[in-house]
């Protein structure tokens, strides 16, 4: 499993890419799209939507079931990756370029860790 | 509750099963495949399940005959060896106790095949109300049992075992035949909507059976396919599942399954609440979503502006390539091509009743 090093990630297994202009980008972690098995569908929120960190603000369904994304911190929803609606099986294949939204005016994110953080997370927690 | 273990538990492990429960046992949801490519597969190749967890029930007696036409609502009368026949069993209030399916072996000796989850109160209800000589056994823990499905099971049987062995038609079978030198019965039966066989065999031999069969058909690009595959196979092919479009208050009738129920022929256990039931006020239908969003069981259908029902399972079918659900509802709005909306977690998605089955081979 791959967890690239320039990314953030939550307990609730969502990653952060960090841009440098402040904002940055979230989706679901390759231990996220595994566990999960293949996704059929992603229900996105719509730009301008606030995010509050620990809070839904996405969901994903599996063949079999509905899951809840979380938001990884607060901020505004900037852009929303709606192509990804149309290949839901991205976030299967390539989970760390199947962005879900671009997040904007982020305040809060208390609690973000590093890969080697997640890493151990994981293996604590599976 | 310790959970059971079919006779190949081990095998699944080896293969990279991802395990859960079902019906009392550790079962395979899907392997690292996933569900997409096992559900693919038994429609465009072949796929291989383990379905063990059933359980197996031997009546036997000169009275049997006469136990199965009151137990249940098909007709059992006529049937030759080895043939198969499906029957909804149902309660003294027209409800469905469970469906199954009956083969006869020969003579006075019937086989018959429940679900999991029922086996326990089904064999308690035969046992109740058969009378005269017919002697009940449930054999469950001796038996395994292999689906084999897809457009090239045939194929990959005709690899492990003569001509002679394979049933030609569909709902029958053969007994006491060698698979690769394993002994089974072959059937011409399963639960996917396409072609295939369930193979019965020896507790012990099962783990052999399995890995023959897996090593036969690698030419065919035979892979196991887990519970999650059997599911969505199922709802594709329109067939009801015990727990969701059948259950001890929905009746037979209700759930579409009228071709199974026999009104005339002598008295069975639910005829007279059927009888007086009528043409039940709900009926069950397939939705194929026309809006966006996987509808899933338990979810309150609408049209005119109120409630008309409820989903009892629904996913993304991944052949048809659309969301699809069944439903129970009023029996008014089931006319294909009635425009409906479901309540998806709080989103009302369009959608469309259609006829079932979704997929036909």
């Amino acid at each position: 499993m791959n967890f690239p090093k320039e990314l953030k990630y939550s307990r609730t297994h969502e990653w952060v890419r960090f841009q440098e202009d402040g904002t940055a980008y979230i989706g679901i972690t390759d231990y996220a799209q595994d566990q999960l098995g293949d996704l059929v569908f992603v229900n996105l929120p719509a730009a301008g939507d606030s995010l509050q960190a620990g809070e839904a603000f996405a969901d994903v369904e599996s063949v079999k079931a509905v899951s809840d994304v979380n938001a990884p911190l607060s901020g505004t929803v900037k852009e929303v990756n709606d192509a990804l609606a149309d290949a839901p099986e991205k976030m299967n294949e390539a989970p760390y370029d199947a962005w879900f939204v671009l997040a904007e005016e982020i305040t809060e994110t208390d609690g973000l860790m590093t890969a080697e953080e997640y890493e151990a997370f994981i293996a604590e927690e599976g | 509750m310790e959970l059971k273990h079919t006779p190949l538990y081990e095998a699944h492990l080896r293969c990279g099963g991802k395990m859960v429960e079902f019906g009392g046992f550790e079962m395979p949801v899907q392997y690292r495949t996933g569900v997409i490519r096992e559900h693919m597969a038994v429609r465009t190749a072949c796929g291989l399940f383990d379905v063990s967890h059933m359980g197996e029930v031997i009546l036997q007696g000169p009275d049997t005959v006469r136990n199965l036409n009151r137990l249940l609502t098909n007709d059992y009368t006529v049937m030759e060896d080895g043939q198969a026949r499906y029957s909804p069993m149902c309660n003294e209030q027209g409800g469905t106790v469970d469906d199954l399916i009956v083969y006869k072996v020969a003579g006075d000796r019937y086989f018959v095949v429940v679900n999991a989850s029922n086996r326990e109160k089904d064999v308690a209800w035969i046992r109740a109300h058969v009378s005269g000589e017919t002697a009940v056994e449930d054999v469950s823990e001796s038996y395994g049992q292999i689906a084999l499905q897809g457009p090239l099971a045939e194929r990959i049987l005709r690899k492990l075992t003569a001509e002679e062995n394979i049933p030609r038609k569909n709902y029958t079978a053969l007994w006491d035949r060698s698979v690769g030198g394993v002994n089974c019965i072959v059937s011409r039966t399963g639960y996917t909507g396409s072609d295939g066989f369930e193979l019965y065999t020896h507790a012990k031999d099962t783990e052999k059976l399995w890995d023959l069969l897996l090593e036969a058909g690698r030419e065919e690009e035979l892979i196991p396919c887990g519970l999650g595959a059997r599911d969505t196979l199922r709802l594709e092919a329109g067939m009801p599942l015990y727990g969701h479009e059948l259950s001890d208050t929905i009746s037979p009738m209700t759930a579409g399954l009228g071709y199974f129920v026999k009104m005339n022929k002598e008295d069975f256990i639910g005829k007279a609440a059927l009888e007086t039931a009528g043409v039940p006020a709900q009926c069950r239908v397939g939705l194929k979503a026309v809006g966006r969003g996987i509808m899933r069981e338990h979810q309150d259908v609408y049209a005119d502006g109120r409630k008309i029902g409820q989903t009892t399972s629904g996913t993304h079918c991944p052949y048809i390539g659309y969301p699809a659900a069944m439903a129970i509802i009023d029996r008014g709005y089931g006319i294909p091509g009635t425009a409906v909306q479901v309540d998806v977690r709080g989103r009302l998605v369009e959608a469309e009743v259609v006829k079932l089955p979704f997929y036909k081979r």
